[in-house]
């Protein structure tokens, strides 16, 4: 691993996030829960004091000074997610609450237009509840088609499925997921994006997982919409974003109503706001996007690079070390796969793992991770899950694996 | 109190559990179901002697838990029953241990682990929709 360490100093890069000297059961924090929410940098936190201690105010409103200083920090959030992206503008950027409500906004208004009763749309067998259940409730609201794509066993697009799923020519949307929360597999997005393309379909990214540990282009993948949550990617809770091709936006009805997102209202009727405003209701999380902001930038400094090359390390040695441990099963084998490892193990349940695994001071998921369909799918009820992050050590690796051997001995 | 869940007892029960079966006489039947992570739990219930037997699949916790609580039960009268149940909810929310719980106390470390109680409370769930079903 000490080529890795080189690239990225870890051990000093743990400083700027308080939380990890925290003890738990007495135990140094070991934190392998990145994937539900990352841990946050001292950057991020001071970003969101320093706005509500010494520049804060109501966005778009005031013409006063502290209205103006937070709706140019506020903007220029705006500015800096569209560099991260590669958007072709920034009015392509809306900020929402979280993934879940981008994809929520897409179904709603997208959903609604731009697709017919009888159109189709189709999502993968890997996909998060977020990514299906909007998709459900389209399909019941307005008469779409929901279709599912198939993974083959080792947790990757079946190619055979999509073609039959696109054959009759139904599909005018495929919402799959960039990255797996569960198996950990990356999807050719590229080649997914262009399959659609050429079958006259569009395609929504869930970007939840990937965006924290690769480089996205959403323009050289040929995204027509691409979302992703700030609490992933080392920002707070309470800020999303959904990047959508200029001309899609501008075809698509609000979301919510109210204000901010209108240009003129009288009594009878109301004007709507252009695109990105037009989908950002009532005053926005503005103290959360800054917050966003910091953390884009946190993460440009280090650079993926640097990131995606410890991650993979990471991964490599938590495959090969979980790999030794008699019993335990890793789901999906994606050749392209990156930092979430779950795993079963024979004659230990789910959750007794993670609680038992909790008492050593390690934090891993357990249960269904939001993904109850893929669950039944790779032949399982439940799983404990183990993510990384840019802080995480190849050593709470180990600690990961003689932890789960220590549980193995007290169920043997 | 004892702050660890998985007491040897605990172990043995969700290893070896002796009310696994559908007892002669079933005459009323209820389910569990844990959404967060799948785990299920099928009583069956024979009224006549409080005769309870359990189908679970999940964790340590809570197939030992239906395992104790079919033990506990037996004999008793639907209201006994009801009064076990209360005391048990207070038990694994306090850690509070009652005599009158007799093996059930056991699970008192769950006071310390409230994202766990669901899978111990699961079977009692089970157990009073069946005597509501009766």
């Amino acid at each position: 691993m000490s080529d890795v360490l080189h690239d990225l100093n870890v051990e000093s890069l743990r400083k700027e996030f308080p939380i990890l000297s925290q003890n738990v059961h007495g135990r140094p924090l070991v934190f392998l829960d990145s994937a539900a929410s990352a841990q946050k940098p001292r950057t991020v936190i001071d970003s969101m004091r320093f706005v509500m201690e010494s520049q804060y105010a109501n966005v778009h409103r005031g013409l006063h000074y502290m209205s103006e200083k937070t709706s140019d920090a506020y903007e220029a959030v705006r500015d800096k997610v569209a560099g991260f992206l590669n958007a072709a503008s920034r009015d392509e950027i809306v900020f929402t609450r979280n993934g879940t409500e981008s994809i929520n906004l897409v179904a709603y208004t997208y959903g609604r237009t731009a697709l017919k009763p009888g159109d189709a749309v189709a999502v993968s067998a890997m996909e998060h509840h977020a990514n299906l259940v909007p998709w459900q409730m389209l399909r019941d609201a307005h008469g779409t088609e929901l279709r599912i794509v198939e993974i083959t066993d080792s947790g990757e697009i079946d190619f055979e499925s999509l073609e039959r799923v696109f054959a009759d020519g139904k599909v005018k949307l495929l919402a799959v997921t960039h990255m797996s929360n569960v198996l950990g597999s990356y999807t050719p997005v590229e080649r997914l994006a262009a399959f659609a393309h050429e079958r006259g379909a569009r395609i929504l990214i869930d970007g939840c997982q990937a965006i924290v540990h690769r480089k996205v282009d959403v323009q050289a993948m040929g995204a027509d919409f691409y979302v992703f949550s700030g609490h992933k990617l080392y920002g707070p809770t309470g800020i999303g974003v959904l990047y959508g091709r200029a001309e899609l936006l501008e075809a698509m009805p609000p979301f919510l109503g109210g204000g901010d997102m209108i240009e003129h209202v009288s009594f009878e009727k109301s004007r709507w706001a252009k695109p990105p405003h037009r989908f950002e209701a009532g005053t926005p999380a503005i103290i959360e996007t800054i917050g966003l902001g910091a953390a884009i930038d946190f993460v440009n400094e280090i650079g993926f690079p640097a990131i995606a090359a410890h991650e993979r390390a990471l991964t490599e040695h938590a495959l090969s070390v979980l790999g030794n441990i008699e019993g335990l099963r890793i789901l999906g084998q994606a050749q392209d796969r990156g930092g979430v490892v779950s795993f079963t193990m024979r004659d230990v349940h789910a959750h007794d793992i993670a609680t038992l695994l909790d008492r050593q001071g390690i934090a891993v998921r357990a249960g269904q991770h939001c993904a109850e369909p893929l669950m039944g799918r790779m032949g399982v009820t439940s799983t404990a899950r183990a993510s990384f992050a840019l802080y995480t050590l190849p050593r709470e690796i180990d600690a990961l694996a003689e932890g789960l051997l220590r549980i193995q001995r007290m169920f043997a | 109190m004892n702050a660890d869940p998985y007491q040897a007892l605990v172990m043995e029960r969700s290893r070896k559990p002796l009310f696994a079966r559908r007892p002669h006489g079933t005459d009323a039947e209820g389910e569990g179901r844990n959404r967060m992570c799948g785990d299920a739990v099928h009583v069956f219930l024979a009224r006549a002697g409080m005769h309870v037997g359990h189908e679970s699949e999940g964790c340590a916790i809570l197939l030992a838990s239906a395992d104790l609580m079919a033990e506990a039960v037996a004999g008793k009268s639907r209201d006994e029953v009801f009064e076990l149940q209360r005391d048990f909810l207070a038990m694994v929310k306090t850690g509070q241990e009652k005599p009158a719980l007799g093996a059930l106390n056991a699970l008192a470390g769950l006071a310390s682990f409230p994202a766990r109680q669901r899978c111990a409370t699961l079977p009692w769930d089970a157990l009073s929709e069946a005597l509501n079903n009766g």
